[in-house]
């Protein structure tokens, strides 16, 4: 695309070739159609390896146009490497723009995080997911959890819940925490924190997820009921963090803690960069931008 | 004009970003039952096929998805001869063999559990139904629920295949088999996907 026009190696437009784009577009409309459904597609090799979120650019691709917005998010940050490499293939192969604020994208592909600001109509969040059957760590044949889903037979996830109440006491799943969709399939939200499952439920924007190694497409589509399993007795429960984002002084979002130093020194800051930043900017300050370079915070710890 | 030259004129101008186009004007429809974007590329084909039936074959259809077209489609030979030539996809005579059928006069249609339902273990394996209706605003209201949807929306489209109501009801029983919509008219397009209950207004 960035090519002269007189070389003669061009990608087509958003890399992948017009047939394999309409196989997965089928693929994606199915999907919506039948809200956590994991349809079937014929993945493709791309050029990065499987584990990098071949899935969720395949999606991308798919879906991508020249007046679309891009945001890559991995972990909640825009600056990590799996976020950066797939950011700059789109821009090298649709020239498409990109941002890093939520508010301003119209695609967000996603390595297991929600970004904490809503999303709202319109927009479309793309999963990157390695490993699709929430019931394959349970059962490995492909023919036996095909026919559960058929059957809607979910008493061994419940089993599974239930076994981690017997051990510990509580659910001890805190990430790929397993949802219903509708009230009918059971679903892996990937392994997004379960802290973010209660965005998914009711959300505007539509959801897509991709799975390039095990070649399943599925999708969520807005307004929809995504309800995370649980009990009676022990209702379903997001993390919660006792102590403020060091950064950003945000309460209520998900925390990732950062090593200091090699004698314990630690923080809590916001997963989602681009929340923190907007915070930041808007002249918020969480306890370590409150002491001079931090040097209280960390005596105190 | 010539049968040939039907079948090989009025493709899209781009293939390549006239078809993303299309595509999203289909997922936002997909996504939003009770919505109905336009503004997306059109090609030209040959009449009874319509612009918007036309681009939506030209967005999703293939060699490997076999089409059935009606039987008023099927009576004008340059439709069969366009969709050849610009999808490459097979035509089939019994619709429960298609993926994708297209429909110029819906009042005439074969019931719909007479098309590819897919089975409870592949329910992706069901057929598309794209029906070329007069209006999407002008016929008797129906009132839409479902995923997608926020609290209801409405949709009156015109004409609909015989006591559609009743039919969609029970294709919404089978759920998660089922075949899904695509309507088309001048005004755009709109879907409803397997999981949309419908309702008579009053």
């Amino acid at each position: 695309m960035n090519a002269p026009a007189d070389n003669i190696a061009q990608y087509n437009f958003a890399y992948l070739d017009e047939q394999t784009k309409r196989m997965i577009r089928r693929a994606i409309l199915k999907g919506i159609a039948i809200p956590g459904y994991q349809v079937p597609f014929a993945s493709r090799e791309m050029p990065m390896p499987y584990g990098w979120g071949t899935g969720g650019v395949q999606v991308t691709a798919s879906v991508i146009g020249p007046d679309d917005v891009l945001k890559v998010i991995d972990q909640g940050a825009d600056d990590t490497t799996n976020a950066v490499s797939i950011r700059a293939f789109f821009q090298k192969v649709a020239n498409v723009a990109v941002t890093t604020e939520t508010g301003k994208a119209t695609i967000i592909q996603t390595r297991h995080r929600i970004p904490e600001e809503p999303l709202r109509a319109g927009q479309v969040l793309v999963y990157q997911v390695p490993i699709p059957e929430p019931l394959r760590f349970l059962e490995p044949r492909e023919t036996e959890t095909r026919k559960m889903h058929a059957l809607e037979e979910y008493g061994l996830m419940h089993v599974k819940l239930y076994e981690d109440i017997a051990q510990h006491g509580h659910i001890a799943t805190t990430y790929a925490y397993p949802v219903k969709v509708e009230g009918r399939y059971v679903m892996d939200p990937s392994p997004t924190p379960k802290f973010d499952n209660p965005k998914m439920h009711m959300s505007p924007a539509l959801q897509l997820f991709g799975a390039g190694r095990e070649k399943r497409i599925y999708a969520i589509p807005p307004f929809t009921r995504v309800e995370s399993l649980d009990f009676e007795d022990h209702p379903f429960e997001v993390q919660k963090f006792s102590e403020p984002c060091a950064l950003c002084g945000g309460t209520g979002i998900y925390l990732d803690e950062v090593i200091l130093d090699d004698r314990g020194g630690h923080m809590f800051v916001c997963s989602d960069t681009d929340h923190c930043e907007k915070r930041q900017a808007e002249g918020h300050k969480g306890p370590r931008m409150d002491s001079e370079a931090g040097k209280t915070v960390e005596a105190n710890q | 004009m010539h049968l040939e030259t039907v079948s090989v004129e009025g493709g899209l101008a781009d293939p390549v970003l006239n078809a993303q186009s299309i595509f999203r004007a289909l997922m936002d429809a997909m996504a939003r039952p009770g919505t109905c974007p336009r503004g997306f590329s059109l090609p030209s084909p040959p009449a009874p096929l319509s612009p918007e039936a036309g681009a939506v074959a030209l967005a999703l259809c293939d060699a490997d998805t076999p089409i059935w077209i009606d039987t008023a489609l099927r009576e004008e030979k340059a439709v069969a001869g366009w969709l050849g030539f610009q999808t490459g996809a097979p035509l089939v005579r019994e619709p429960s063999e298609a993926h994708f059928a297209f429909v110029a006069e819906p009042g005439n249609l074969p019931a719909l559990e007479n098309f590819a339902q897919g089975s409870q273990e592949h329910p992706d394996r069901s057929a598309t139904l794209i029906l070329q209706v007069e209006t999407m605003t002008r016929g008797e209201v129906l009132r839409l629920s479902g995923p997608g949807i926020a609290t209801t929306a409405t949709l009156s489209p015109r004409p609909l295949p015989r006591h559609f109501v009743e039919q969609w009801a029970q294709n919404r029983a089978r759920f998660p088999r089922g075949i899904d919509l695509i309507l088309v008219s001048c005004e755009g397009l709109t879907a409803l996907p397997r999981t949309t209950t419908i309702r008579k207004e009053g």
